[in-house]
C-alpha cells in the first residue's frame, strides 16, 4: 500500500458511455525521460499504474494474456469483472506465503464490454473495487476530493467534459508551483465504439488546452496532501470498515468522505 | 499363515491382464499400463442434425435414433441439448462423445451461473470453444467424433454454426450434418432463399418435412425426433415427436429385393 503512494498519481472516472484513465507521468531524473504510466491490455481494456513499474509490467502481461486467451477461446473480448477477479486471485498469493512479497503496485483499469464502461482499482492487498471514479498514487486524496465533488456529474456528461473532470482531479494533485503539461500528462480512452487509446504527448495538447488558465479549486482542509496520506497510511492495517482508504462495497461503489 | 498367504498366485510372468514384461529378469514391476487407445471408428452413432434461422430465432432438430452398426440400437436417444436461455446444441457422430461434451458443457454452465456476474455464454462462444475442442482433438489424432450444430441468439441476431470432428467451422443460415447433408440441406436452401423471413412455425414444419424425408431415406434414421427452439422469449426443448409417414406407396417400389 505504501508503494502506491509512492507513485505518481492517477485518476479514472466513467460516464454513461466512456471510462478514461488520465496520469501524471514522472521523470525519476533530470535526465531520463518521463516513464510510461498508461498501457494497453486489450482492445476493450487499458490500465494505469501507481506503484513498481516493473510489477506492473508483470500483471499487464498476465492480464495480456488472458485477455488473448478468452478472444482465442470463446472469440469475445474478456469481461472486466473477470479480468480484475484473476488479478485478485493472483495477488492474493504472495500475501500469504513466507519469502514472497505482494504486488507493490496499484492498477486502475478502464474497461468496456457488454455491461457498459469499468473503471476498477486494485490494490497490492490483492482487495479490487468497481469504482465510479478513483484516484491513487501520491497526493490523490486531492484528486478524490474533486472526484467526490463532482461525482454526480459524470454518470450523464460527455467526452470532453468527462477529460476536463479528470484533468482538473489530476491537476489537483500538483503542488501550486507546476502544472500539467504534454510531457509529463497522459491519457487513456475507451467507449463502445472507440478502442482504448492512448494520448501522450502532442496528442494530449488539445485536451490539456481545455482547461488551461481555468482557476485551480481551492483545496480546503488540505494542508498539503501529506496529511490526506498520513490518514490513508494509518488505514492499513485498520479492518475495512474503519480503513479511510479503498472503498469496499458492491459495484459502483462511491468513494466516501473522509 | 499370513505369509503363505501372501504367495503370489501367478509367479514368474505377466500379472493378469497385462503385458509380458521382457525385464523380468531385472526388475520385478511388471507393466500395468494400457496402450493409448484412439477412437478410430464411432460405436454407436446418431444420424443427422438439421437446423434453420427463421426471423427472431433459429431451431436444430435431430431423431433420436442410436444406431449400433446398421442396428438400430437404442431408439430414445436425445442428441439436442439446450444449453442456455440463448443457445441449444446438437450432435450427430458418435453418442459416447456426445455425451462427454454435453457433460462438459453443463458443468461449464453451472460454474459460469455460479460466478454470477451477469456474463453467459452465448452462441458465438460457445462456437469457437467447440471449435477449439474438437480440432484440438483431431491434432492429438483423437478425434471427438461429432459433427456439432450451435444455435442461438447473438446479441439478439440468430446465430447458426457447424463444426465436424476435423475443426471444420463454419456459420449458416441453413445446416445440416452427415446425410442431411445431402438430402435436408438442398430442401433448407431452397426453402431459406424463397423466404429468409420465414415464421417459427413454417420453420418447424419445413424441419419436420426434412426429418420425414430423412426417415424415408436414410436407412440409420427414426420417426422419433426432437427439436430445440431459442426465440427472444428464450430457448426451449420441446418434447419429443413422431413423425406422421405415409408407406402406401412402398409395395410399388421393385428391383431391390
Amino acid at each position: 500500500m505504501e508503494a502506491v503512494k509512492q507513485g505518481a498519481a492517477t485518476v479514472g472516472l466513467k460516464s454513461k458511455t466512456h471510462a478514461i484513465l488520465v496520469a501524471l507521468k514522472r521523470a525519476p531524473s533530470e535526465l531520463s525521460a518521463h516513464q510510461k504510466k498508461i498501457t494497453a491490455i486489450d482492445k476493450h481494456v487499458g490500465m494505469s499504474i501507481a506503484g513498481l513499474t516493473a510489477d506492473a509490467r508483470l500483471l499487464s502481461k498476465f492480464m495480456r494474456t488472458e485477455c488473448l486467451n478468452s478472444r482465442y477461446a470463446y472469440d469475445q473480448p474478456l469481461p472486466i469483472s473477470r479480468l480484475v477477479n484473476m488479478i485478485g486471485s493472483k495477488s492474493q498469493i504472495p500475501t500469504q506465503r513466507y519469502g514472497r512479497r505482494p504486488f507493490g503496485v496499484g492498477l486502475l483499469l478502464a474497461g468496456y464490454d457488454t455491461a457498459g464502461p469499468h473503471i476498477y482499482q486494485t490494490c497490492p492487498s490483492a482487495n479490487y473495487f468497481d469504482c465510479k471514479a478513483m484516484a491513487i498514487g501520491a497526493r490523490s486524496q486531492s484528486a478524490r476530493t474533486y472526484l467526490e465533488k463532482h461525482l454526480d456529474k459524470f454518470s450523464n456528461c460527455g467526452l470532453e467534459e468527462l477529460i476536463k473532470h479528470g484533468l482538473r482531479a489530476l491537476r489537483d494533485t500538483l503542488p501550486t508551483e507546476t502544472d500539467l503539461n504534454t510531457k509529463n500528462c497522459s491519457m487513456g480512452i475507451v467507449s463502445k465504439d472507440m478502442d482504448f487509446t492512448i494520448y501522450a504527448d502532442n496528442d494530449i495538447a488539445q485536451y490539456l488546452q481545455l482547461i488551461e488558465g481555468e482557476e485551480r479549486s481551492s483545496r480546503p482542509g488540505r494542508r498539503e496532501g501529506a496529511e490526506g496520506m498520513e490518514q490513508d497510511a494509518a488505514g492499513d492495517d485498520q479492518p475495512p470498515a474503519a480503513a479511510p482508504d479503498p472503498q469496499v462495497g458492491g459495484p459502483d461503489v462511491q468513494p466516501m468522505d473522509q | 499363515m499370513e505369509g503363505i498367504m501372501e504367495q503370489p498366485f501367478w509367479a514368474n510372468g505377466p500379472k493378469p491382464g497385462s503385458f509380458y514384461d521382457f525385464h523380468a529378469g531385472h526388475s520385478s514391476k511388471t507393466t500395468t499400463v494400457m496402450p493409448v487407445k484412439h477412437t478410430q471408428y464411432p460405436m454407436v452413432t446418431g444420424s443427422s442434425v438439421i437446423g434453420i434461422q427463421f426471423d427472431g430465432g433459429v431451431m436444430i432438430a435431430a431423431d433420436k435414433l442410436g444406431s449400433y452398426g446398421s442396428l438400430a440400437r437404442y431408439r430414445n436417444c436425445s442428441r439436442i441439448l439446450k444449453v442456455n436461455n440463448t443457445t441449444i446444441m446438437g450432435a450427430g457422430g458418435d453418442y459416447a462423445d456426445f455425451q462427454f461434451l454435453r457433460d462438459i458443457v453443463e458443468q461449464r454452465v453451472i460454474d459460469e451461473e455460479c460466478l454470477d456476474d451477469g456474463f453467459n455464454y452465448t452462441p458465438r462462444s460457445l462456437f469457437s470453444w467447440l471449435t477449439r475442442v474438437l480440432y484440438n482433438r483431431r491434432s492429438r489424432f483423437n478425434p471427438l467424433w461429432n459433427t456439432v450444430l450451435v444455435g442461438g441468439l447473438q446479441d439478439g441476431e440468430p446465430f447458426l454454426g457447424y463444426v465436424d470432428k476435423i475443426g471444420t467451422a463454419y456459420q449458416s443460415p441453413t445446416a445440416a450434418s452427415g446425410f442431411g447433408a445431402y438430402i435436408a440441406l438442398p430442401m433448407l436452401r431452397e426453402a431459406y432463399e424463397r423466404n429468409d423471413k420465414m415464421s417459427e412455425d413454417e420453420a418447424k414444419t419445413l424441419l419436420e418435412s426434412c426429418l420425414r424425408v430423412l426417415y424415408y431415406r436414410d436407412c440409420r434414421a427414426w420417426n422419433k425426433y426432437d427439436i430445440a427452439i431459442v426465440t427472444h422469449d428464450g430457448s426451449r426443448l420441446e418434447e419429443s415427436k413422431t413423425l406422421s409417414t405415409d408407406w402406401s406407396t412402398a409395395d410399388m417400389v421393385s428391383g431391390y429385393e
